[in-house]
């Protein structure tokens, strides 16, 4: 894996099945995880839908009906979906209660577009403009949960350093660290 | 179908009223968000220079939390969530 550059016709990478299945299996499983079960395989939000397909759930948008005003309990949700005041739990709830729909839409759409680009046999990617803003925002949302899995601080190679041999951490390190390589070369790639 | 009234009710405005305090948007530091997006995400988020951009980011860094916007609430509000959507830790507060 050499990482996304830029070429005539937009950013690009080469990915091994391997790589692909990996991205893949996480960016759906934090897209489920936002967006509720079955998030991800929902078609793109860019394609007709059936008429009324998805009315109660806009309307509920609309309204803000039912929205949730505490931060959620699980803690990579937490992390995704941020308490906007620190030290206002009222003005926090106001604000989740209008913002936090479209925050999860938004993040679900980012992880649709990844599994619409990146076939699950892996080979060459290109992206447009339009879509290399959705697969940064994917990927940076996929480390950011690993990142609370993990535990993942400031100095974490040091502290990670001396795992002892086959800690689980330790394959989710190196995915980690590959996302990592990834949203760097991509955002490189973009400037 | 609905008829504008005949008379509009003006509400009462004080000329003496000191425009708001400014409230600002805050990121904080984080240690999985890399430096290189931080900066690119200022940049496309605010339109900020890149040596304005990189200096918050490393304000961010290394103080812990930088303020990267101020204006009305309403205005902070929306850089918050713009913000979240690209997995920043951005609050917002009143600038006292």
């Amino acid at each position: 894996m050499a990482g996304f550059r830029r070429t005539p016709r937009g950013v690009s990478a080469r990915f091994t099945a391997g790589e692909a299945e990996i991205l893949r299996s996480l960016v759906a499983q934090v897209a489920d995880l936002v967006g509720g079960p079955g998030a991800a395989q929902a078609p793109p939000a860019d394609e007709p839908e059936a008429p009324g397909g998805d009315m109660p759930l806009d309307l509920a948008a609309i309204f803000a009906m039912d929205a949730p005003a505490a931060p959620p309990e699980d803690p990579v949700l937490a992390r995704l979906l941020p308490d906007a005041y620190g030290d206002d739990p009222e003005a926090a709830g106001e604000f989740r209660r209008y913002t936090e729909h479209g925050l999860r839409s938004g993040k679900v759409a980012a992880a649709q577009t990844v599994l619409a680009t990146l076939p699950a046999a892996g080979g060459r990617v290109r992206l447009s403009a339009g879509d290399a803003e959705a697969w940064l925002r994917s990927l940076n949302d996929v480390r950011l949960a690993l990142g609370v899995v993990l535990g993942i601080t400031e100095d974490y190679e040091r502290e990670f350093g001396d795992l002892t041999p086959g800690d689980p951490r330790e394959a989710y390190l190196h995915v980690y660290d590959f996302l990592t390589f990834l949203q760097e070369t991509l955002v490189r790639a973009l400037r | 179908m609905s008829v504008a009234p005949a008379e509009v009710e003006r509400p009462e405005v004080d000329e003496d009223v000191v425009p708001d305090t400014p409230w600002v948007t805050i990121v904080w530091n984080d240690p999985v968000n890399l430096m290189s997006y931080v900066t690119y995400v200022f940049q496309k988020v605010f339109g900020y220079a890149k040596p304005r951009a990189e200096k918050l980011m490393m304000d961010v860094h290394h103080k812990g939390k930088a303020v990267v916007s101020s204006g009305t609430r309403e205005i902070m509000e929306r850089d918050a969530e713009v913000l979240h959507g690209y997995g920043l830790w951005a609050t917002v507060s009143h600038d006292r």
